[in-house]
């Protein structure tokens, strides 16, 4: 018998939509009595469902009033180069913009924390997106992004400023940042949300996909404040400018020395990357296994070129060694949400397509007409893309000489 | 030298299916495998011991007494010993419990380590969690999708090549630290039968929650910071138009002509 699932023997009448309901096969009514076996994950799904509210987990309690201290919504615009300065990133308006709505839905404030260097700007933007308040700490230790210098800054943050909650993009740098803070101030921490909500007692609601993209769960973090999460970035959109929102940037004092961070850094190999960054592309062009060969990905990469995109592909060909894995879609890779994608040759096994579904417009090539991507694609073409795309090129070609 | 190595076992997500009347997982069929991120963990593991004499890798798993067969793999591709951290008591831990039941399992099992590696991310959870949650519980430095690992001569320092968005940065660190692994350049060695038939001679240690110096309201889900409060299958996309046994031409026509109706060209 699972221990942590209480299974009252009174209440149970063997109905069985436990059994139903259990995403994991983990319970079943046997001897007219509903019994759990050790794949229990305690999800919950069965306690919610049951009508005779004959199933209970054992729960910690938290303590309303300690918890009700902390207000304010709070998110870290990561920033990156551009030129000679750093500026928020994307997914730093996609949170911002998440932001607004749940410190609206609290009537909290929303304030956006920046780390960085003396060239850190575009500071007032973040407030025209939404922020009420940014927090800006400038060092020179934080011109480049460290496990351990950021974790300091944003623990300082939480400890002073007692937030109710604290978002992060779920780039490479926040999902290595968020779980150590989460770590150090003992928060709970949801990682690459996609959906995020208040329910009636004020908390964050947290949606993610897990296995694959082939579930969802809701996740929240009931006893820890603030409550923390990553978000996908290409999810959310960002808000409008609104350049009569009021701009308040604080400067922020920073406390921080060489020994506080462990890692050096030796060397940087940026990749010359002649297709740029797939996660901002408008236009993506992705090929997997059925390109058959790492030659046909020259007519992929001009098809982009053409249409104004990048070339990414699926993980299948970053295994085989056909492109670096920062040009990977997918549960491993990077998600992304062009305006349009062209998958070609790629079956759309789940991992791939959670990595690619808030695309606005699909387009699939593949030669097996049962191909999974076809479920989703606006338009599907079963063929061999091989020999379709060169012929593609040239009709886009002929469009674009008639104009 | 002794390295850890943190593994999981998981669900082969490939062959996942969702019942769609039920919108609940297919499990029936699902094999169990090692996740593949950790396989590339061992690798790295297993390099360090090529080019490092005299070292000791143990890889650690918290999960059911199924795990074992994941420890068995581990042996397998090379690795010397196996600690299986199992307890009912940990059911349902969340990743800051399962990375605090870890660091409390090095302590108690491998307490001189050197270096601690594990997979960027499992494949069934993706959170990518543990492994800082575990640095910064140990308070050691981390790096994270390292693709190479390099030991400074003395040994006193790791050098790691991690993937960025960008391309690669190589960071370096004093020991002991923590480094999480993503597919590196390595070749994977694939098992003989000897080494299939050594891994069973191999020392497999079961520990369980009375082993480690943590209390009983830390573990599984009372030591748990978040709570699954739902789960549910994914909104699904409706597919809209599937054109099959077009010629070539005809195909290509099809989707240039989609292209210039919605704007891309």
């Amino acid at each position: 018998m699972f221990k942590l699932l209480k299974i009252d023997k009174e209440k149970c009448n063997a109905c069985g939509l436990c059994e139903i309901s259990c995403p994991f096969g983990a319970i079943a009514v046997e001897n007219e009595l509903a019994q759990a076996n050790e794949l229990c994950t305690l999800c919950g799904a069965c306690v919610n469902v049951c009508p005779q509210a004959a199933l209970a987990i054992e729960r910690r309690k938290a303590s309303v009033e300690e918890l009700s201290q902390f207000k304010g919504v709070f998110i870290w615009a990561e920033c990156e180069p551009h030129g000679e300065k750093h500026v928020p990133r994307k997914v730093a308006y996609e949170i911002l913009s998440q932001g607004r709505r749940l410190a609206d839905q609290l009537g909290e404030p929303l304030n956006a924390v920046v780390l960085g260097d003396e060239g850190l700007a575009e500071m007032d933007s973040l407030c025209y997106h939404g922020a009420d308040r940014v927090l800006c700490f400038r060092h020179s230790l934080l011109g480049r992004y460290t496990s351990d210098g950021f974790t300091n800054v944003i623990s300082a943050v939480i400890a002073g400023e007692k937030p109710s909650i604290f978002l992060y993009g779920a780039t490479p740098n926040g999902r290595d940042l968020a779980p150590r803070v989460a770590a150090r101030m003992r928060l709970g921490l949801t990682a690459d949300c996609t959906e995020l909500g208040i329910d009636e007692n004020g908390q964050l609601v947290q949606t993610r996909p897990a296995f694959g993209g082939n579930i969802m769960a809701t996740i929240i973090s009931p006893y820890t404040r603030p409550q923390t999460a990553t978000v996908r970035p290409n999810v959310f959109a960002a808000a409008k400018r609104d350049l009569d929102r009021p701009v308040n940037i604080e400067e922020m004092p920073v406390t921080l020395n060489k020994t506080n961070i462990r890692t050096r850094l030796i060397d940087e190999i940026r990749l010359a990357s002649e297709e740029g960054r797939i996660e901002e592309a408008k236009v993506i062009v992705s090929a997997g296994r059925g390109c058959q060969d790492p030659i046909n990905l020259d007519t992929l990469r001009e098809l982009a070129r053409k249409l104004g995109g990048v070339l990414a592909g699926s993980r299948a060909i970053v295994e085989l060694g056909w492109i670096p894995h920062s040009l990977q879609v997918g549960q491993s890779g990077t998600t992304v949400g062009p305006d349009l994608y062209i998958a070609v040759g790629i079956s759309g096994a789940v991992q791939h397509v959670v990595g690619m579904s808030s695309s606005k417009k699909i387009i699939a090539i593949n030669k097996d007409p049962d191909a999974p991507i076809f479920k989703i694609a606006d338009l599907g073409i079963v063929g061999d893309a091989p020999v379709i795309l060169p012929k593609l090129i040239n009709e886009i070609e002929r469009i674009k000489v008639r104009r | 030298m002794k390295i850890v190595v943190c593994v999981k076992q998981v669900p082969e997500i490939t062959d996942v299916n969702v019942n769609p009347e039920t919108g609940t997982l297919v499990r029936e069929g699902i094999s169990a495998i090692l996740n593949p991120f950790c396989e590339y963990a061992l690798d790295h593991a297993t390099q360090l011991k090529i080019t490092q004499q005299e070292t000791e890798v143990i890889a650690i798993t918290m999960g059911p007494p199924q795990a074992r067969s994941a420890l068995f793999r581990c042996l397998e591709l090379g690795d010397d010993r196996a600690v299986l951290v199992s307890d009912r008591k940990f059911a349902g831990a969340d990743t800051w419990a399962t990375a605090l039941t870890l660091s409390a399992a090095i302590k108690a099992s491998v307490p001189d380590f050197d270096l601690i590696l594990m997979g960027k991310q499992a494949i069934d959870g993706d959170t990518a969690q543990v492994g800082p949650e575990l640095a910064e519980i140990l308070n050691l430095p981390q790096i994270t999708y390292g693709v190479e690992i390099n030991l400074s001569p003395k040994k006193k320092r790791i050098r790691v090549k991690r993937e960025t968005e960008h391309g690669y940065e190589v960071l370096e660190t004093r020991l002991p630290a923590v480094v999480s692994a993503s597919k590196g350049e390595l070749i994977r060695r694939v098992p003989s039968f000897q080494d299939v038939l050594t891994a069973r001679l191999k020392d497999l240690r079961v520990i369980s929650a009375d082993d480690l110096d943590l209390d009983e309201t830390e573990l599984g889900l009372k030591g748990s910071f978040t709570q699954v409060i739902n789960v549910f299958p994914p909104p699904q996309k409706q597919g809209g138009i599937k054109l099959e046994g077009l010629e070539p031409e005809v195909a290509a026509r099809k989707i240039a002509t989609y292209l210039r109706k919605e704007g891309f060209v």
